[in-house]
């Protein structure tokens, strides 16, 4: 077995106990990354001697016996979060050249556990998109299948994971971005509460939408993570100041006493037959581990896509405004006066999907639409949260499907954006409603392309989600499975 | 028809961005879609319904008000595309 292929709960035991040190594993994943990469496309920029040295102090700090439990584990993050002397681009020509001046908060986080970094991974322009595709730079590949798209807008982090170049990374789910393309490359992912793990240093897309989570080759894995990452922090004014559970105490088995929700609204005619089966499946291994399925409704679901599509961009819009060529980032050349500036930095620096939703929320927010798209929207969001907290009087976990499909053909949406948006109705409401959710690999279609299965908890409960998903985990027993590139 | 191509073009100018032909033949349209689509929330009657703002916001979030280390002024313009040293340069106001 490579060291790379060895999960962070594998290596950690073999890092404690001496026969491996954190330079072979660094050099193993990076070695992985020279081989596949240029196929996988998982990668902006490798930082190759940062991660070595950073190898070497946390091999001291184990051999001293100091060790954190990510001391030494090589893992990548998404290229929105700021890294303190490495370039963040967000996969923006905007941001093609900037060297922020400090670390994201959960940057910081892992650091002060020794792990090391190994390189910013792909992703949609500033988060935007569903496959990763609307990257200024590299686009990541699905692992799974040559030409497929890897799922966005994490699709780096989660193709880094599944192709074993790293052995955990940290994405940002604004919609979905997080458990879509775990479930689509087949691995772990979550998207916290909102508040649970601070925001100081993602560049912002939708703040009162955005969160960072782990993504991970199995549940075990994303609980360490989350245990790393979680927590308040006063340099995040949405940041809630709640207690963080050690998470790995959630992963037993059994799950006599917990109840599971299935949403009819979930289950409709556009879910493609395998996934409705693999989905099914999960339902069965939860009532063979003891729990009580429960029949709930979640009655505005089919809302989610239009209030998402207009608050998303109506808070991007606002946020997007500091790219104006002053400070950081891109200017155009020559410009002929300061506005003249502002409109052909933005217009440069920016591609199709920024500026499409840009423009959408710039819409919704002016005099006189306000009232009819952003109020409106903002209202409805309010009964979506009022669903999922009706639906929490009756279970415990919701289940459903992550995706309406597996993974599909680059490409394939071409010049139709609410197509693509549409494929998000199922992992958006989370975001709307701030609870946690996380994709648990499933099963695979006939064509071999993987299928997760989403589990939604109430807020600041990801410990069921936790020990439902291990449950499924143990019930599908699929985790930790590698494609061949 | 919820967008004309002179309101893109307006809407264009608050988000300070200018729009290549290209860019006008083809964004109405599409925003034309999506603005059709989400105008689907018309359906639900909202009297009365408090907006949501963020999901979970227990309290507004106050704090001492203490001086604090701040980022070097170096290291604040280090990624100026055009700095001097001391300031940010842009194209002359007045």
């Amino acid at each position: 077995m490579n060291p790379y292929e060895l999960s962070i709960a594998q290596a950690r035991t073999e890092l404690d106990k001496g026969t491996l040190t954190s330079r072979e594993l660094t050099t193993s994943c990076l070695d992985r990354i020279k081989a596949v990469d240029s196929t996988v496309n998982s990668f902006l920029l490798v930082t190759e001697e940062e991660a070595l040295q950073q190898a070497d102090i946390a091999d001291k700090r184990i051999a001293e016996g100091n060790a954190a439990p990510l001391s030494g584990i090589p893992l990548a993050v998404k290229d929105l979060l700021c890294t303190k002397g490495v370039t963040t681009t967000c996969g923006s020509k905007i941001l093609e050249n900037f060297v922020p001046p400090y670390d994201a908060t959960v940057v910081e986080k892992l650091k002060e556990q020794d792990a090391v970094l190994v390189g910013k991974a792909s992703m949609d322009e500033f988060a935007m998109g569903s496959t990763s595709e609307n990257c200024a730079f590299a686009v990541p590949d699905n692992p799974w299948k040559a030409g497929y798209v890897a799922g966005g807008s994490s699709g780096g982090s989660a193709s880094s994971v599944s192709a074993m170049e790293c052995l955990g990374s940290l994405g940002s789910d604004t919609g979905g971005s997080i458990r879509q393309p775990a479930s689509l490359c087949g691995i772990v992912g979550m998207k916290p509460t909102y508040g649970r793990v601070s925001r100081y240093g993602l560049v912002a897309f939708a703040s009162s939408l955005d969160q960072i989570g782990p993504m991970n080759r199995d549940v075990t894995d994303a609980a360490m993570m989350m245990n790393a990452i979680s927590g308040f922090d006063p340099r995040d004014s949405t940041s809630v100041n709640e207690d963080v559970p050690d998470f790995t105490a959630s992963l037993t088995k059994g799950m006599k006493g917990l109840k599971v929700g299935v949403p009819a609204e979930y289950f409709t005619d556009g879910l493609d037959a395998e996934v409705a089966k693999v989905v099914e499946n999960g339902i069965q291994i939860f009532k063979d581990a003891g729990a009580e399925i429960v029949n709930i409704s979640l009655p505005h679901t089919e809302y989610c896509v239009a209030v998402y599509y207009l608050i998303a961009p109506a808070e991007a819009s606002s946020n997007l405004a500091r790219y104006d060529g002053v400070a950081y980032g891109y200017r155009a050349e020559d410009p002929e006066s300061l506005l003249d500036m502002y409109k052909e930095t933005r217009s440069q620096g920016f591609g199709d999907e920024v500026k499409r939703r840009i423009l959408i929320g710039t819409y919704a927010l002016s005099s006189g639409y306000y009232d009819a798209y952003y109020k409106k929207a903002s209202q409805v969001r309010t009964l979506i949260l009022q669903d999922f907290q009706k639906a929490y009087e009756s279970c415990d976990v919701i289940v459903s499907p992550v995706t309406p499909t597996p993974a599909w053909k680059k490409g394939a949406h071409g010049d139709d954006p609410l197509a693509l948006y549409l494929s998000d109705i199922l992992t958006i409401s989370a975001n709307l409603a701030g609870i946690p959710g996380i994709s648990v690999p499933g099963g695979f279609s006939s064509a071999g392309l993987p299928i997760g299965i989403q589990l939604q908890g109430p807020h600041f409960r990801e410990d069921s989600l936790f020990k439902a998903a291990y449950n499924l985990e143990c019930g599908t027993g699929i985790a930790n499975k590698c494609p061949e590139l | 028809m919820n967008i004309t191509t002179q309101e893109v073009k307006h809407v264009a100018g608050l988000a300070k961005l200018n729009l290549s032909e290209e860019e006008l033949e083809k964004f109405p349209g599409q925003l034309d879609t999506i603005l059709s689509y989400v105008a689907k929330l018309d359906e639900l009657d909202t009297t009365g319904i408090a907006p949501t703002t963020h999901a979970f916001s227990k309290q507004n979030a106050f704090r001492e008000d203490e001086v604090q280390d701040s980022l070097p002024r170096e290291d604040a313009l280090a990624n100026g595309p055009n700095q001097n040293g001391e300031a940010f340069v842009v194209p002359k106001i007045i």
